[in-house]
């Protein structure tokens, strides 16, 4: 359980600065959501915080371990979660072979090893009913025997999502999860992610357009534009702020 | 002239293996705006890709303007005056964003020759595109890409505008832009087919709507009927608008 943090968090492009100087720590039992207008580094954070983009300067902490210099892969057994990009899947294989191949990934190394045929067919078991939980949850159950290829993209999202929740990380990391999905199945994720807010031992950062759905579900709302951070607060007062109302609503006109 | 400037009959499209459109009927009105609605997996992407030859109909004719282009190539039908933003967005990632305009404005061979009163017109609703407009379109965010995908889509007027998911990813701000631009070229004449999942969006554009389930139109009508009506909202989409 830890608090997750950035100092002076940067990044360049040649001459352009897509994050400049972040700090910012995020607490375990809060949802905090990143708006800010597109291109105002909202991904490219994320990114930097789960290493697949190298900072130029600052660092990332996670329970007061420096995670600075570690690659993705060691981030995410250090407890960093961030929904799995849909080409790191196995296309070709069935929705439920990835999802069960993220849990024995993230279970490895939890389970006692050994050429013994019975607790290779108890692990299967195991790690299948594992699987079938987490795709009844993000309500794709009925998918599992389609090629990951074949899903239309909400579903795609769904799956991003559930791959996320096996991992059972610290610190959940969500960009637009209901992106692409019907108004009757973005409830379920944000159900979902409503649920591991019960959870207070979790840190959930979520980059969402969606203002009804960050007035629901976030504690606090911090704002990035141009790659800094312009503002840090509860959601009543972030979302009235100058700054969201003019660089990222529009003034004077209606949020779609 | 037929009131639709775009129509298909009982199409069906096979993918490999897989049944995805079961007899597609939908037509839309010349001059208006319709909305295609449906759950995720209901066929919309799948029927707009059918349109623009990108998935070849097994069965079934698609007219527009009164002529089947259900055997054309999609090149052929771009042709025929229609721009299409996929789902994916078909952003040219080595190519600039001027470059990528570039390429769907037929009238000219530089920037130069550009419409500039569009560009203009453009550059007011998405900032991005003038903002990074000499810059390799694969380096902008998500939602700048998807305005580039709009952008290239409406450099030149055309007569029929098809556009997967418009407001995806995009801020609110963006979204609102987004509306008054549909607006503005729908009062110019252009014929919009769009899907959306963003309902108020949907709603406030919309003037016609089709509502598909399992590769198949199941109601089709006017906006309005379809925004008063909660029962028949829960039963078509699972939701109220």
């Amino acid at each position: 359980m830890g608090t997750l943090a950035t100092k002076d968090l940067t990044i360049r492009f040649g001459g352009h600065v897509a994050v400049n100087a972040v700090t910012c720590s995020f607490e375990p039992g809060t949802l905090t959501a990143i708006v800010g207008p597109n291109g105002a580094g909202k991904t490219t954070f994320f990114n930097l915080v789960s290493g697949q983009l190298k900072a130029t300067a600052g660092s990332v902490s996670l329970g007061g371990r420096d995670l600075t210099g570690l690659p993705p892969s060691a981030r995410t057994r250090a407890g960093l979660g961030r929904a799995f990009q849909l080409t790191n899947l196995f296309p070709g294989l069935p929705v439920l072979e990835n999802v069960r191949l993220a849990v024995q990934a993230a279970q490895a190394g939890r389970h006692r090893r050994g050429l013994n045929l019975w607790s290779l067919w108890s692990d299967h078991r195991r790690l299948t009913a594992r699987a079938e939980e987490l795709l009844q949850a993000v309500a794709l159950h009925h998918r599992r025997d389609a090629a990951v290829a074949s899903l239309p993209h909400g579903d795609q999202r769904k799956l991003e999502v559930a791959l996320l929740m096996a991992l059972e990380p610290q610190v959940y990391m969500f960009d637009e999860p209901t992106a692409g999905m019907g108004h009757d199945e973005a409830p379920v994720i944000l159900e979902l992610i409503r649920e591991l807010k019960k959870d207070k031992t979790k840190v959930i950062l979520l980059v969402e357009h969606k203002m009804d759905v960050v007035r629901e579900l976030a504690d606090r709302i911090i704002v990035l534009t141009n790659g800094t951070l312009a503002a840090d607060g509860p959601p009543a007062e972030v979302i009235a702020s100058s700054v969201v109302q003019e660089a990222y609503l529009g003034a004077g006109k209606e949020a779609a | 002239m037929s009131a639709h400037l775009l129509e298909l009959q009982g199409v069906h499209t096979h993918i490999g293996a897989y049944h995805i459109l079961h007899g597609v009927d939908l037509a839309v009105p010349r001059g208006q705006l319709t909305m295609l609605l449906g759950r995720n997996g209901a066929g919309k992407s799948t029927t707009l890709r059918t349109i623009m030859g990108l998935w070849r109909a097994s069965q079934g004719s698609i007219r527009f303007d009164g002529r089947d282009i259900a055997r054309l190539d999609t090149p052929r039908i771009a042709q025929l005056n229609i721009a299409y933003v996929p789902e994916a967005m078909g952003i040219f990632a080595d190519l600039t964003v001027k470059e990528n305009l570039l390429l769907a404005a037929r009238g000219a061979r530089s920037a130069a020759q550009m419409d500039a009163a569009r560009l203009e017109w453009i550059f007011g609703l998405f900032p991005a595109v003038e903002k990074f407009w000499n810059h390799p379109a694969g380096k902008l965010s998500g939602g700048q890409k998807q305005m580039v995908a709009v952008a290239r889509a409406i450099v030149e007027p055309r007569d029929l505008l098809i556009v997967d998911e418009p407001s995806k990813g995009l801020a609110p701000a963006i979204v609102h832009n987004m509306i008054e631009a549909f607006a503005q070229l729908k009062r110019s004449g252009t014929t919009i087919l769009l899907v959306e999942q963003n309902l108020r969006f949907a709603q406030r554009l919309g003037d016609t709507v089709a509502v598909m389930d399992d590769g198949r139109v199941v109601h089709a009508g006017p906006m309005q009927a379809l925004a008063e009506d909660a029962a028949l909202q829960r039963s078509l989409l699972g939701l109220s608008l």
